[in-house]
């Protein structure tokens, strides 16, 4: 590929999906067309295609998601239809794993080999998928990272051209095998029968009508008391409502734990017209499915957070950003955001909330798009590589305006509080971790899945409500927060899961993993998984986390076969670099689980 | 410019020479600035603009004096500003009365309705940048064009405000740097006239010497010494007129005709190849200690990061070595003691110690004190009220058309200008490959390609008044019949300077290479 526009032209389909996505079915020439009338002067028009930009990824998708594939006409296309230099759409889609530039065929199986599906599995899947078994034969596959199914695994994400993308989930191998999976059962509405083991106790708040509200009906939202919230928000006052939040000491659920009312109140007092809210709803730390939960079987109290939110920040336009692996996640979203909208509860003529309207924009496959300034390089068109920080999104955040970005469990949590009120929610669980906490139990463990609890409940009490371990199998250790967590032995199952108890034991409850280990595991092998996971997921901006991640996997599988002296030291010696250096938390975590492992002697 | 709501680029293709400088204007432009472009050609520039002026060439005047007229039958100059700030605005207003929009579009050959829109985009934007580079200035008038662009400037109040002011392009990191130093014939260090009395004398009892109560002679007006005899020797020092210079053929002559020359430089260009005694410089961005000032006149520090090669050395130690032969023993000062000696007699720079410059990222200058944070624009004390200083004087600019004029038998304008990809003769950029590289060539429109027969590539003879040189054709849709351009980083493959003319501007001294007339035909085939 080079870096200026080639005479490559689309195919019709091609030019079709760019419509799709971005509304422009032809190039307004802003190269000149030679006319006796623009020898001497001539209006580029060129202002008015400048701000297209932000249209660079979804129309990447959308041609991604119709033909298979991003050809070279297909590219210089959408540089044309956008004003984007090739080059840099080029970086673009290249950055992204579920992007493919090279021919693909229609169907792409991405098959979770991280480290949950491991242990279902996934490896003898792999081996006879490679085999051309279980998959159509014109077909790929590709492994992928931890695909947020960690409750049925082993899992696989497909890709269709052309048709709706699929996960196939909590399937054996031979069930897949000669019956293609019904995918009605995953991208319709309807309630599921089994949606969460909890199903059904009465404490649940966050959880409380999954399996109950469809997700697919308004009626039924409404009916359990959906949009309330919204409209007492609305009635409360942009201020009141930030009062409110402020009372409720609620913290960030996505991993950093931080003050929600801070962004909130520096966003809602900012100088600047223009703010903006975004859900991060990438859910990709690797045992985190718990939003997908929220966002499949009770999609209407997303919209309706956010709208909240928009509201009391005084935001006109909401983005959330959705991981692409998500496709039924995505799908109830989007319709529900319709609906929402024809209700009037959203969109410039809201009857019951503002004038406030959500986009949702689905992920490409990157990790780092979790990482807040990276999710908003991406929505801007960009490669999702993280800012400096400082500004802060609150002050200089999407297309350089103050935003407030939280994570969807975050944002939940407000129904509760618009409702009860921030002190009530505030008496909820303890006085610095308040409200309630989903976890996502994974591993060995006898029922895994999305659990509720009020802060404060015991590690112990979790695997419990859980099952506790299959028969036969003892705990050897629980990874918590996932891939940028660490591991804690058995010992502190008596810790309580708040964030202040956490701090001091050293350990971050981060996205709410817990994933449990018996006596059988080869912890080497998770380990490895993990440190590739890192090595194939930072997005090689800056040096000390590019360099970093493949010394560390490499430092590590030397340790596995035949340790050099001072590798121990090394790897000390890479994650304070990576902690000191890094732009951000990617490289600043990137070592946790591995020493934090050769600490507890697991290795 | 990062908060202009207007931005005008005359006579400049930043996007090729000052790439770094259009990443600001790229900037501006997304944020929703709306650039205009005034360039014979439709410059890699002039893509990025909300609007293209294609002006013939040397009509800068004609355009300006226009837009200004246009300006004042709407009303939407800035009385106020005019009437407390400037001076002479009575006779300048008359000066334009005669350019109407009709007059204007038939001079420049730019239709009235942009001359229009332009003005009027300009008067009333609330901030407006003015910036321009050797479009203006290498003509034969380069003053009286910047003149008429100062005009504009100050009809429309866009100086000395945050968001508005006159912006020329510098050509390297340190050409302000350069005169601030006195490197002009007119000036001591600081902008400092050196006919005033008043002003030299610091310097003379700082340096217990005399200087010269006299300004010195120019670039053009030392090769006019040389070709009457009066300039005998030389010392070059980073500049290389053997491949630069108009009517570079005669220029070469005029150096060879020389008793002595000496060329102080990091190559050896074509002059230095002349030269009777090369001394090997150092390289300052990256060999040498001392201060770099760009063209927001922010004073930055250099560090060395490598020694220099072989008998290579800084300029600073080769002039003291050359004094101390000379029977002056200056010693061997640091960089920083030169500059604290240029501190205290350069008041603009007495307050940038080495320390506050390193603390602040560089000070933009005036900065008299310790305590002066620098000045982020020029001219504000217009704004003040009452000003303070002097007014701004308008300075009434007849039009006067290049003068090389195209006849029947050189019916073609010539205009120069420069790449991405290389920087002025070569010297510095021509050793390393680019695939952007275009080579030596004569761009034509493809309406003359047709109209001609030459097609791309094809070897063409480009004929001027002075000479003719052979180079292949290219054919390059910025351009309009009867409008040839070369880039003049080739000298080895495309004289250019053969072709262009030397006459000057008077007050500057620069020539105009911008407007040549000539008359291109194919090659005869060579024999054999």
């Amino acid at each position: 590929m080079d870096l200026r526009f080639t005479d490559a032209r689309p195919t019709a389909a091609e030019r079709k999906a760019v419509e799709k996505a971005t509304g422009i079915a032809e190039v307004e020439s802003h190269d000149r067309i030679r006319t006796a009338g623009n020898l001497r002067i001539f209006r580029t028009g060129r202002q008015s295609i400048l701000d297209r930009r932000h249209l660079l990824l979804p129309a990447l998708e959308t041609v991604q998601s119709e033909i298979g594939w991003v050809s070279e006409g297909a590219l210089m296309h959408i540089c044309r239809v956008l004003s984007v230099p090739p080059a840099e759409a080029w970086g673009v889609a290249t950055f992204y794993a579920l992007i493919s530039v090279q021919p693909s065929p229609p169907e792409v199986w991405h098959i979770c080999d991280d480290i949950v599906c491991r242990r279902a599995g996934a490896l003898d899947l792999i081996d006879r998928v490679d085999a051309g078994e279980l998959r159509p034969p014109d077909s790929r596959w590709a492994p992928s990272p931890c695909l947020g199914q960690c409750d049925r695994t082993p899992a696989a994400y497909v890709q269709r051209a052309g048709r709706d993308d699929l996960v196939i989930a909590g399937e054996t191998p031979d069930r897949i095998n000669g019956t293609a999976p019904d995918p009605a059962r995953l991208t319709d509405g309807g309630t599921r029968s089994d949606p969460i083991p909890q199903f059904g106790q009465p404490h649940l708040r966050l959880l409380r009508r999954v399996g109950r509200a469809d997700p697919g009906s308004v009626d039924s939202y409404l009916a359990a008391g959906g949009f309330d919230a919204l409209r007492k928000a609305v009635e409360m006052g942009p201020a009141r409502v930030v009062a409110e939040v402020k009372a409720s000491g609620l913290r960030g659920r996505g991993g950093a734990a931080f003050p929600a009312w801070i962004k909130w109140e520096t966003v809602a007092n900012s100088p600047e017209p223009v703010r903006y809210l975004i859900c991060n709803a990438d859910e990709s730390e690797p045992g985190t499915f718990k939003d997908r939960v929220l966002m499949e079987d009770d999609p209407f109290s997303v919209i309706e957070a956010m709208a909240i939110a928009g509201h009391a920040i005084g935001a006109r336009r909401g983005y959330l950003y959705i991981r692409g692996e998500y496709p039924l996640a995505g799908a109830r979203l989007l319709r529900a955001a319709e609906l929402a909208r024809e209700r009037g509860f959203l969109g410039e003529d809201a009857r019951v909330g503002v004038n406030f309207d959500i986009e949702i924009r689905r992920g490409q496959g990157a990790y780092i798009c979790g990482e807040e300034t990276a999710l908003m390089n991406s929505i801007e068109g960009f490669r999702g590589e993280p800012r400096n920080k400082p500004p802060f999104p609150t002050v200089s955040g999407l297309f350089g305006k103050p935003t407030v970005i939280n994570n969807v469990e975050t944002l939940c949590n407000l129904l509760d509080i618009v409702t009860e009120g921030g002190e009530a929610f505030a008496a909820v669980g303890t006085s610095q971790s308040t409200g309630p906490k989903l976890f996502c139990l994974s591993g060995s463990v006898r029922r895994p899945g999305v659990y509720e609890v009020e802060f404060g409940a015991t590690l112990g009490e979790l695997i419990e409500m859980a099952g506790g371990l299959p028969e036969g199998l003892e705990l050897r250790a629980v990874l918590l927060g996932g891939a940028a967590g660490s591991f804690v032995l058995p010992e502190l199952l008596q810790m309580p899961l708040t964030f202040e108890a956490a701090g001091e034991a050293g350990v971050s409850l981060g996205s709410g993993v817990i994933m449990l280990f018996d006596q059988h595991t080869d912890f080497g092998d998770i380990l490895t998984r993990i440190a590739a996971f890192f090595r194939d997921e930072t997005c090689g901006q800056c040096v000390p986390c590019r360099v970093g991640t493949v010394r560390l996997e490499e430092a590590l599988a030397r340790i596995r076969r035949r340790p050099r002296p001072g590798d121990l030291n090394l790897v000390e010696e890479i994650d304070l670099a990576m902690r000191d250096a890094s732009i951000c938390g990617l490289g600043h975590t990137a070592a946790i689980a591995l020493r934090s492992a050769l600490d507890l002697g697991l290795l | 410019m990062d908060d202009a709501e207007v931005v005008i680029l005359w006579g400049s293709n930043a996007r090729a020479a000052h790439p770094i400088f259009f990443h600001r204007i790229i900037r501006a432009v997304r944020r929703g600035a709306r650039l205009f472009c005034v360039d014979p050609r439709y410059s890699e520039s002039a893509q990025w603009a909300d609007l293209w002026l294609g002006i013939d060439v040397g009509t800068d005047i004609a355009l300006s004096n226009a837009m200004a007229r246009e300006i004042l039958v709407a009303g939407l100059e800035n009385r106020r500003f005019i009437e407390r700030s400037t001076l002479d605005f009575d006779r300048y207003a008359r000066s334009v009365e005669e350019w109407t929009l009709e007059r204007g579009a038939q001079v420049t050959g730019v239709p009235a309705e942009a001359i229009r829109t332009l003005a009027h985009a300009y008067a009333k934007a609330e901030s407006a940048q003015l910036c321009w580079t050797l479009g203006i200035t290498e003509h034969h008038n380069a003053t009286d064009n910047v003149l008429s662009l100062i005009n504009l400037a100050l009809l429309c109040g866009h100086v000395g405000r945050y968001g508005s002011g006159l912006v020329p392009l510098r050509g390297q990191n340190n050409v302000q740097g350069g005169g601030d130093m006195g490197a002009i014939p007119n000036r001591l260090p600081g902008f400092q006239d050196v006919e005033s009395d008043d002003l030299r004398a610091p310097f003379e009892a700082a340096w217990g010497a005399s200087i010269p109560p006299r300004k010195g002679r120019h670039l053009t007006q030392m090769f006019e010494d040389m070709e009457e005899g009066i300039l005998r020797g030389l010392y070059v020092i980073g500049e290389n007129p053997a491949d630069s210079e108009a009517d570079v053929k005669k220029a070469r002559h005029l150096l060879e005709g020389l008793d002595f020359m000496v060329v102080q430089d990091i190559f050896l260009t074509r002059t230095a190849q002349m030269a009777d005694v090369v001394l090997p410089a150092a390289a300052d961005w990256c060999e040498a200690e001392g201060t770099v000032t760009s063209s927001e006149r922010r004073v930055q520090r250099v560090r060395p990061a490598l020694p220099p090669p072989g008998e290579a050395r800084t300029d600073s130690s080769i002039i003291c070595s050359l004094a101390r032969e000379m029977g002056h023993d200056w010693g061997t000062p640091t960089a920083e003691e030169v500059w604290d000696e240029l501190r205290g007699l350069s008041p603009m720079h007495g307050g940038m110690s080495y320390s506050r410059l390193e603390e602040n990222g560089g000070l933009q200058w005036p900065c008299y004190d310790e305590n002066h944070p620098g000045e982020l624009f020029l001219h504000s004390r217009l704004w003040e009220d009452p000003p303070r200083g002097p007014l701004a004087p308008f300075h009434p600019v007849p039009w006067v058309p290049p003068v090389d004029r195209l006849t029947d038998r050189y019916p073609i304008r010539l205009t120069t200008g420069r790449h991405l990809d290389s920087y002025n003769t070569g010297v510095q950029s021509g050793s390393t490959d680019s695939p952007l590289r275009l080579g030596g060539t004569l761009d034509i429109s493809p309406e003359d390609s047709s109209a001609w027969e030459i097609t791309e590539g094809e070897q063409v003879t480009v004929t001027s008044r002075r000479g003719a040189i052979t180079v292949p054709a290219r054919v390059d849709p910025s351009l309009r019949p009867g409008l040839v351009f070369m880039s003049v980083h080739f000298p080895e493959q495309a004289d250019i300077n053969q072709l262009t003319i030397e006459a000057w501007d008077p007050k500057s001294g620069t020539a105009e290479f911008k407007a040549t007339a000539v008359r291109v035909e194919k090659a005869p085939a060579p024999v054999g």
